[in-house]
């Protein structure tokens, strides 16, 4: 916004009939936008307070204003005609009207405020994490975003905590504020009422980057967020069966140890590792097929590679069939024991069809097309044995 | 009366040139020296925290970094607020001010316990020399209020300034005993509780406070202390600790301190109205209850400072209910003010100017805090903008202006020369300018949702952030005008009177600046608001007791 944009703002709300009201939805001189369901309660009752303020205050001031001109001294020593100490009555009047006034105000903001604590049974649950400095918003389905995603017309409810200090969750245009604490669960929930893209603020100083700690809500129209969801209960989403690979690569932390381009770390590097020969700690080398890849990911302990300490963890439950499919997709791809055509295969086929034709796009292994057979009827659950 | 003839002699004894050399200052037991030492110290403090706001101004001119980097931001807001409040405000009207003219006010020779009164002193100033301290040794970057679990966990000299802080918690309970003990005690034959300036019972209101909170604040830091040196888990939820803890503990002190801060503000526009209009103060008693009532319901409102907190919603429902209790004595207190000026004589000398503009803006920052008591709207509003316009309307808008209204107003008495007074005008038309400029916009962004103690901020509100920046350097100019008049005004100012405004107070009876025990010979106690009893004299360009006018 620059200069001339406030000021015309300013001057155009000031230009209607009812100046600082609130109307639906869009920002007012006072107020962001509305977009959840109890913004409006919230405004109006600020509104209410603002009239009865503007009144008193203007009342207030313009008797001092009148009273400074009108017996303004003319000359030092002129006699000052005299005027009561008190009056009871009118002491009496004027401590009762404000008292009448802040029960009204204060009554109208805690049934607000009861509202706004009490979610409905149905809302939709959000876990938050705060730490320095940066939110993680963790959905039903166990994904994690750094962005709130929330469907309109539905009440969400948020369960907050913080890593290290206190930092509050603050979304202006749903009037929602709640401190995120250390070593409790703190809630809020909202009902936001139309699509689009909101600020999400850290409002408890939190250090370095306190202002940094800033991030979006996006609400998207039910349908949309059903998709949206849905498609990040799949990692693999859209696109190939070899780039769902690697984002899995990416996600599950293979890349902290397992290279791409055959540097050494601590363990094995991706690079041309499918097809090769594997020499093991213990027991006879075997060429690395789909069985091996499988049985180091859910079972890592089984062979070790020789030459380095058994210390990858096994992803048992963290990952599921047609993920392992997808990884093993990926791992052709980098590997010189693979023909191009079947790479290319691979970089085509379309990842979503990994559940039911994985087959199809990699018509020679049968293994994988079994696996996910398997994967079809566990219904997108994690395997949990083997 | 012997001053008679002492007036007309070209230099005349005074507590200022009675003795000579730092010890004759540094060791007095004189609470107008004191009072002199106190205000020449939070003048100080006052310039240093009012620099520290010019560079957070200059810093938000723009997105991004502008001159500092954010750990440095961090350290400069810190240090502005816990400068300004523990060591500008709080001891600011009292202990300056109050130092100076409570005894005078009682028609009395000093406090009564002026050696503690010293000591407050000395404490004030190792006090100061320690959060000064804090600064060399790396900064603190918790904000003011010392927040755990950040404030135990940050790597910056929190315990030191803490320890700053602990010992300026007991200079203001010595203050405070002081105060009450001498209003107690001292009071001369004739003048009853009702017949004390108004004044005197926001001090003594403020004294009980002082003396009650002050050292839940002190328990309060020497926890925090003891969880960052000694790695006990007080606050810290990963030692099993609890954070919210140290909240209830912390404005359990703070939000009684808010009112040690306000209520001898309030009790300087009392008196200004009063003189400057020459009416008696209206409704003297609902005035004087009324600070009574504010330093006891202080004490029950902390809450609300935790709306947000994860505090139950009982609590929360109670202590909203409470808060408001606190805006009836002080709308009361507005109220009588503005009757007393009906049919007054009203001059606007440079202090009435000030009484005026703290009436402004203290209504402003009073009926703004109803939105904050409101639970719905502090939702929204908690740790906005919004309460940083608040908090500054009401202790800057509040008590920096009422504090100025009465530097302007007993400073011919202290130091017995007149300032400028149409610099003193347009210096606190300037200030008043200045400030809403800086502070309104904040109001506005904060609705919108501007978080506060932000380094960056989101486009959308950069228009604010630069007209509150701009407000801030026109406020800056007002300050440097009055202090470059106030100087001129010690060095050239015209001869004071020795009761120029007209006031019936007895601090008024003494010559200005006063002799070393205040007074010349007795003093006639009168009701400090009967402006039947004192005239302005022609001839002299003084008021004086009605019926001495011959005399002169």
């Amino acid at each position: 916004m620059n200069m001339s944009g406030f000021l015309s703002g300013l001057l155009a709300s000031a230009g209607k009939g009812t100046p600082f009201l609130a109307q639906a939805n869009g920002p007012t001189v006072w107020m962001p936008e509305q977009a959840a369901e109890k913004a409006g309660q919230v405004d109006s009752l600020f509104y209410l307070i603002f009239w009865i303020c503007m009144f008193f205050f203007t009342l207030l001031m313009a008797v001092m204003v009148i009273f400074a001109i009108r017996y303004r001294r003319k000359e030092e020593g002129e006699p000052v005609e005299p005027s009561p100490s008190h009056n009871a009555k009118l002491e009496v009047l004027w401590t009762a009207i404000p008292v009448a006034l802040v029960l009204v105000i204060f009554y109208f903001g805690f049934q607000a405020y009861i509202d706004q604590v009490t979610p409905p049974s149905n809302a939709y649950e959000i876990q938050v994490t705060g730490q320095k400095w940066k939110w993680s918003f963790t959905y039903p389905n166990g994904y994690i975003d750094e962005l709130l995603h929330v469907p309109a017309d539905r009440p969400v409810r948020l369960v907050m905590t913080s890593e290290d200090v206190i930092h509050s969750m603050s979304i202006p245009a749903f009037r929602v504020k709640q401190d995120v604490v250390p070593g409790r669960y703190t809630k809020v929930w909202f009902t936001p009422i139309e699509p689009g893209q909101f600020d999400l603020y850290c409002a408890e100083y939190c250090g370095d980057l306190h202002s940094g700690m800033i991030s979006t809500v996006y609400v998207h129209t039910p349908e949309e967020f059903d998709a949206w969801i849905a498609e990040h209960s799949d990692v693999l989403g859209s696109g190939s069966l070899a780039e769902g690979g690697e984002r899995i690569y990416n996600i599950l932390g293979c890349k902290q140890c397992h290279s791409l381009d055959g540097a050494p770390g601590v363990a094995p590097t991706f690079k041309d590792l499918y097809g090769s020969e594997r020499k093991f700690r213990e027991g006879d080398p075997l060429t690395a097929d789909e069985d091996y890849v499988r049985e180091s990911i859910l079972d890592p302990m089984a062979k070790v590679a020789a030459g380095f300490e058994p210390v990858m963890p096994t992803f048992q439950g963290r990952i599921k069939d047609r993920e392992i499919t997808a990884l093993i997709a990926f791992l052709k791809t980098l590997s010189v024991h693979v023909s191009d055509e079947e790479k290319e295969a691979l970089q085509a086929a379309p990842a979503a069809q990994a559940a039911d034709g994985a087959a199809a796009a990699a018509p020679a292994d049968t293994t994988a097309a079994a696996e996910t057979e398997t994967a079809s009827e566990s219904n997108d659950e994690g395997v949990k044995t083997e | 009366m012997s001053s008679q003839t002492s007036t007309t002699a070209p230099v005349q004894e005074n507590y200022l040139n009675c003795s000579h050399g730092f010890r004759s200052w540094f060791f007095t037991l004189d609470h107008k020296r004191i009072g002199v030492m106190y205000l020449a110290s939070i003048l100080t403090m006052f310039l240093i925290g009012g620099l520290m706001a010019v560079l957070i101004r200059t810093e938000l001119l723009t997105s991004g970094q502008t001159v500092m980097s954010a750990q440095d931001y961090n350290k400069v807001f810190t240090l502005h607020g816990a400068i300004m409040i523990f060591l500008f405000i709080i001891p600011g009207i009292p202990a300056a001010l109050g130092n100076f003219v409570l005894p005078m006010m009682l028609g009395a020779k000093d406090v009564a316990l002026p050696k503690l009164n010293l000591a407050s002193y000395h404490l004030y100033v190792v006090g100061a020399v320690i959060c000064v301290l804090s600064v060399v040794l790396g900064g603190v970057d918790t904000g003011w209020t010392f927040y755990a679990p950040y404030s135990t966990t940050t790597n910056t000299a929190v315990t030191i300034i803490t320890l700053g802080v602990f010992i300026l918690g007991f200079s203001s309970v010595f203050t405070g005993l002081n105060f009450i003990v001498t209003m107690h005690r001292m009071r001369p034959a004739g003048m009853g509780w009702f017949k004390m300036p108004l004044f005197l019972w926001s001090l003594y209101a403020t004294a009980v406070i002082q003396v009650l909170a002050t050292p839940v604040l002190g328990i309060t830091l020497v926890l925090l202390m003891v969880e960052r040196l000694m790695g006990i888990g007080i606050f810290d939820p990963a030692l099993g600790g609890d954070p919210v803890l140290y909240q209830h503990f912390f404005w359990f002190y703070s939000h009684p301190a808010v009112y040690i801060m306000i209520l001898p503000a309030m009790g300087i526009i009392s008196e200004l109205v009063s003189v400057f209009s020459r009416k008696t103060i209206f409704g003297y008693r609902a005035i004087a209850y009324s600070s009574i009532a504010i330093a006891a319901f202080s004490f029950i409102v902390w809450g609300h400072h935790m709306f947000t907190s994860g505090q139950s919603e009982l609590m929360n429902m109670i202590f909203s209910a409470l808060t408001f209790s606190v805006s009836i004595p002080s709308a009361v207190k507005m109220f009588n003010w503005i009757s007393t000026m009906y049919k007054g004589s009203i001059r606007l000398a440079t202090p009435m100017l000030y009484a005026l503009i703290f009436m402004f803006l203290f209504g402003i920052g009073g009926l703004t805090g109803l939105f904050l008591a409101t639970l719905a709207t502090d939702i929204h509003l908690h740790d906005t903008y919004f309460v940083v316009a608040h908090f500054h309307y009401v202790m800057f808008g509040g008590t920096v202006i009422a504090f100025l209204g009465g530097l302007h107003y007993w400073w011919p008495k202290m130091f017995g020369r007149m300032y400028n007074e149409k610099a003193g005008q347009i210096a606190a038309v300037i200030i008043g300018v200045g400030f809403n400029i800086t502070f309104f916009t904040q109001f506005l962004m904060g609705s919108q949702g501007m978080p506060r103690r932000y380094y960056d901020y989101v486009d959308k509100f950069a228009i604010y952030h630069q007209i509150s920046s701009i407000g801030s350097y026109i406020m800056a100019i007002g300050f440097f005008m009055v202090a470059i008049y106030l100087v001129q005004s010690l060095i050239s100012g015209k001869k004071a009177p020795r009761n120029p405004w007209g006031s019936a107070a007895l601090e008024w009876q003494s010559a200005s600046p006063p002799v070393h025990h205040n007074f010349e010979g007795d003093v006639e106690v009168l009701d400090p608001y009967d402006y039947s009893a004192i005239a302005y004299d022609p001839a002299s360009g003084d008021y004086v007791r009605v019926g001495s006018e011959v005399k002169a």
